[in-house]
């Protein structure tokens, strides 16, 4: 779509909403166009084309997430049908590395989102709840790249980490007290005190490493 | 290692230093013999004769051996001692104190460090040790990190502290000494390494986060290719002289430091692929199954050795690629041996390091004290060491995503630390050759002494102080792995996705590879299955979950528990795992992977360990004390070299564990699976639960004997209501009351636990009965529906038709076996009966 070829005006504004630097929104720009074939918007199909990709045992969830309105600040549910590039960008700018230079707050707002970006994933139907179900769902497809593990097992493994999930964010339940699911503050919860630094970040969006590899 | 196979004539000395003490040994031990025999022939033969040469060799190495562990105990006696002074610093300060005494009595340095035995016989054992608990994705996550301090960081360190150290002299400042430009880089290539057992030792005792030690660490085991390459090439300098020096001498030295660094890895890489290879095959010589690690490893250090390559590397790097077949291949108890021997060898390795690095000291002969040398050498490795690793983060941070900061910088150059590899260099070089070896030797001494006691005493406060940030001991949290699971598929498709090439990619790659080729050719097929590490956390919880479950029963009195811990975990560890062998795995299986995850600390791994002792000890007190078969045992000693048959007495005590959990199982196995889902049942529960509940008023921890009456003919009467003919026939058959109890004892707690331990997570439109969820105990509800224990479930109906055929005299004998063998095409037919369970 040509925006990052067209007046440096649009440049900058991607460059703040998204807070990539205008190389990344370039090398970002070029592998968007590759994608789509030069068309200014990607649909679901186009990332069929990515080889690589075909061994990813959650590669549908990932897709999803690239059309999931609630990733793209669009709307609290739904599909988009395609994406331009300034979407392709917001979704990138999930794993762009924390700035630590920063203050505490946008920190810990930095790690919200990405947070966010995972519990939608696992939250298919966009209730705010992640039920047992999708996160049998979730578990089934992470280890079906194991072709040793039945869907039994991993059926009990989701179980087993809603339980705990259950144990974390509930603490000792009554008898009769029913966990419906994890919410997005018992996610955080979960969470707490985990470091993701390393886990959602994604270092190749740095420009400077990127020459090198090529 | 090229050292001790140095090209030129500087390897006889070593030579004969090897052989010297053989030859002196043979002579020691052979003539008395001998003269024994010539000089009383009339005395005739000798009841008993004192033949103190004869062992005196092995007899003094093993004194001292248990000396230096003897101080070990001492040291931890006091807690406060320990936690403030390093072990290693003891350890030099009781050498020192013991060279003393020694000295005095003797005025010979007789026990001293040898460069042959440290480099044969101490370091692989702690480099191996490294290399095999390394954490390995932490560890190539940080590749290109450890490589550049190891490989620049110690040219650097060698170049300016030996160029510093040459200026100075120039100056005059130190004096006279018959030293040139060439022995001072020599003397800088031998100093700058950082050692990777002073690193290890003092590292261990302060918890950094593992970022930092992993770059720490890494690089005083990688630097090792560039030590032996320098101390190589300028000691060959120095006996060719320097000006015979030529340009083609130098670029060899550099040609020589890739083939001495990539051969070592390629031979650590080759033995890690035969280690795997092997291990694959052992399932029927499980015995000698741990000493294959070891031997292995040991020849891939001996081999790079023998090709003057880097032997170190070698190890390390054997250790690292073999760890994860080699763990999924060899049996549990194999794998807990070769986790203790390992930490048993590495840690009894480093303490005589120490203690003789200390005896080593007390020697007037190797003393010369040169105040300014010794002095400047101290400043120089320590601000060049601080000047270089500032350098270097200054580079690498533009490429970190996780930025070494400021503090991290302090901590990695105060943790430069020298040892025993620089010790055992220095006493290697020929005096002849470099006249001013004492002055050498002397400076490292102080060096070593000086970064171990002072550096390893401060580097506690220090990252206290600075507020580094401590590594914390976190127990696996399934959801922790699954969401951790989660990420790296997702980076690696946002990766793929832009189109480029970062370390999710190569790592998605690398696990593609090596699921499709590597892992097919060197685990065994049942490995393959069960080495998810998602589905390891899983069943270490489970395992927890039993434990603790266990604990419960145990703190409330419950003879429910009497077993050994073996046989509960026999159970455990059969359900979730589909591995046959794992027959007794002990309750360290659950610390194994935690341990090998980051834990390169064997001490924290002793501390980790004790509560879960605890709970051992008491449950096998229990057995021993209480064991209702007893008096129908016979003892049988069976001694195999080859195999660990398990006793009788074990084998009792699963019997009886498979009884009580054949009742457990069932008692919520009609809610829980569905199978036997008819309302009779249902009720039936109801009311054995409440019968529970008022059981467990009655006071917990009472002998068998003193069991109400009541409460057992209830039991009957519920039984019987089971509309079972064949259970209540083969508990007529069996019981003493003690059995009986300990079924019903059991059963309660069952009941018990589901309102407390556990949680009633789900909603009740879930496809699975919600009640179940409650009224499982904790460790068997989520590995109920895991593979194997769908297995152990059709077996159960299987067990009673089972037992009946036995008489009570032989059931022991038949027990175990009729769990494990029914595996076959007859757990068909029997999960067809699934009512046959109900008794």
């Amino acid at each position: 779509m040509g925006a990052a070829h067209s007046a440096s005006e649009e440049m900058r504004e991607l460059e703040g909403k998204t807070g990539f630097s205008s190389d990344q929104i370039e090398q970002l720009h070029r592998r968007f166009k590759q994608l789509s074939g030069d068309q200014p918007t990607i649909r679901k199909e186009n990332f069929n084309n990515v080889p690589d990709l075909e061994l990813n045992p959650i590669r549908s969830k990932i897709v999803r997430a690239f059309f999931d309105n609630r990733n793209l600040r669009k709307g609290s549910s739904g599909l988009a049908d395609e994406i331009n590039f300034e979407d392709f960008l917001t979704i990138m700018s999930y794993f762009r590395p924390i700035d630590i230079t920063l203050g505490e707050e946008q920190v810990e707002q930095c790690r919200k989102e990405k947070l966010r970006f995972l519990f939608h994933m696992y939250d298919s139907d966009s209730d705010g709840r992640i039920t047992l179900e999708e996160y049998r769902n979730v578990v089934e497809e992470l280890l079906s790249g194991n072709p040793h593990i039945e869907k039994e097992s991993a059926r009990s493994i989701a179980d087993g980490a809603m339980m705990e999930a259950a144990s974390v964010c509930v603490g000792q339940m009554e008898p009769d007290q029913v966990y419906e699911g994890i919410t997005f503050e018992d996610f955080l919860k979960i969470w707490q005190g985990i470091d993701i630094e390393t886990k959602m970040h994604v270092r190749f969006l740095n420009m400077e490493t990127i020459a090198l590899c090529h | 290692m090229g050292r001790l196979g140095v090209p030129g004539p500087s390897w006889r000395p070593l030579l004969r230093r090897l052989l010297l003490p053989c030859t002196l040994a043979l002579v020691l031990g052979g003539l008395p013999r001998v003269g024994a025999l010539e000089e009383d022939p009339s005395e005739g033969f000798q009841v008993v004769t004192f033949k103190w040469h004869h062992v005196q060799d092995p007899y003094i190495i093993a004194l001292w051996i248990l000396v230096a562990s003897l101080a070990k105990i001492v040291f931890h006696l006091s807690h406060k001692v320990t936690s403030v002074v390093p072990e290693s610093a003891l350890l030099i300060v009781l050498g020192l104190v013991l060279g003393g005494i020694v000295w005095a009595a003797d005025h010979i340095a007789s026990f001293t460090l040898t460069p042959t035995v440290f480099f044969f016989y101490l370091l692989p054992p702690i480099v191996l040790d490294a290399g095999y608990f390394m954490p390995n994705r932490l560890f190539f996550g940080n590749l290109g990190t450890i490589l550049l301090y190891a490989v620049i960081g110690t040219i650097w360190n060698a170049a300016t502290t030996g160029l510093s150290l040459y200026g100075v002299f120039l100056s005059g400042l130190m004096g006279e000494l018959k030293l040139g430009l060439l022995d001072f880089l020599l003397f800088g290539s031998l100093i700058a390494a950082v050692d990777p057992v002073a690193v290890l030792a003092v590292f261990e005792e302060v918890h950094v986060n593992e970022v930092l030690f992993i770059i720490v660490f890494g690089e005083s085991l990688l630097n090792d290719a560039v030590t032996v390459v320098l101390y190589d090439v300028f000691e060959s300098f120095v006996t060719l002289g320097g000006d015979k020096v030529t340009g083609v001498d130098c670029v060899k030295g550099v040609v020589s430091f890739f083939v001495v660094s990539l051969g070592g890895t390629l031979v650590g890489v080759i033995f890690a692929f035969l280690l795997s290879l092997v291990t694959r095959f052992t399932k029927h010589v499980r015995i000698i199954e741990p000493g294959f690690v070891f031997v292995i490893s040991y020849l891939s250090y001996l081999t790079s050795e023998m090709l003057s390559l880097s032997a170190i590397l070698a190890i390390t790097f054997c250790g690292i690629c073999c760890q994860k077949y080699v763990k999924a291949n060899i049996s549990e108890q194999s794998a807990t041996t070769v986790r203790y021997t390992m930490k048993m060898l590495a840690s009894g390795a480093e303490t005589i390091i120490f203690m003789f690095l200390g005896i080593s000291a007390v020697n007037p002969l190797i003393w010369k004290w040169n105040t300014a040398f010794v002095l400047l050498t101290l400043v120089f490795i320590s601000v060049y060491r601080a000047i270089g690793i500032v350098l270097q983060t200054w580079i690498l941070n533009r490429y970190r995503m996780v930025q070494l900061e400021t503090i991290d910088q302090v901590v990695m150059s105060y943790g430069g630390l020298r040892g025993a590899v620089a010790y055992a260099l220095v006493v290697l070089l020929d005096g002849n050759k470099v006249k001013e070896k004492n002055l050498f030797v002397s400076t490292t001494i102080i060096v070593v002494f000086f970064t171990v006691i002072f550096q390893g005493l401060t580097i506690k406060p220090l990252v206290q102080w600075l507020k580094v940030k401590r590594s914390e001991q976190r127990e696996p949290k399934l959801n922790e792995k699954l969401h951790g699971r989660a990420f790296d598929h997702i980076l690696s498709a946002i990766e793929d996705i832009s189109g480029q090439i970062g370390h999710n990619y190569l790592r998605d790659k690398w696990s593609n590879f090596d699921r499709k080729f590597l892992s097919k050719v060197l685990m065994r097929r049942s490995a393959q299955k069960s080495r998810d590490r998602i589905l390891n956390v899983f069943h270490e919880l489970n395992l927890k979950d039993a434990i603790s479950y266990v604990a419960e029963g145990e703190r409330r009195g419950s003879l429910a528990f009497i077993r050994s811990p073996s046989t509960d975990n026999m159970v455990n560890v059969d359900f979730s795992t589909p591995r046959p062998s794992t027959v007794e795995a002990s309750v360290s299986y659950l610390l194994r992977e935690n341990v090998s995850a980051v834990c390169l600390d064997m001490q924290s791994l002793e501390q980790r360990r004790k509560s879960i002792r605890d709970t051992e000890d008491i449950v096998t007190h229990h057995t021993l004390q209480q064991y209702l078969y007893k008096p129908r045992q016979e003892y049988k000693h069976l001694y195999s070299r080859h195999e660990l048959t398990p006793s009788e007495n074990e084998k009792q005590d699963k019997e009886i564990f498979h009884r009580t959990m054949r009742k457990r199982l069932e008692s919520f196995k009609s809610a829980k699976l569905g199978i036997n889902h008819n309302k009779k049942a249902a009720k039936l529960y109801k009311r054995e639960r409440a019968q529970k509940r008022r059981n467990s008023s009655v006071p917990n921890g009472k002998l068998p004997l003193e069991i109400p009456a009541h409460n057992f003919t209830i039991k009957e009467k519920d039984l019987e209501l089971s509309d079972h003919e064949e259970a209540p026939a083969y508990e007529e058959e069996e019981t003493s009351g003690g059995i009986e109890f300990l079924a019903s004892v059991t059963k309660d707690v069952v009941s018990d636990s589901g309102a407390g331990i556990d949680n009633p997570v789900f909603s009740p439109d879930e496809d699975l009965d919600p009640s179940i969820l409650s009224r499982v105990p904790p460790w068997l509800s989520p590995g109920e529906t895991v593979v194997p224990s769908q297995r152990a479930r059709v077996q159960i109906p299987h067990s009673p038709s089972n037992f009946r055929r036995l008489t009570p005299l032989r059931l022991s004998n038949k027990s175990v076996d009729s769990f494990l063998q029914a595996d076959g095409p007859e757990e068909r037919s029997h999960a067809v009966f699934p009512e046959s369970t109900h008794m």
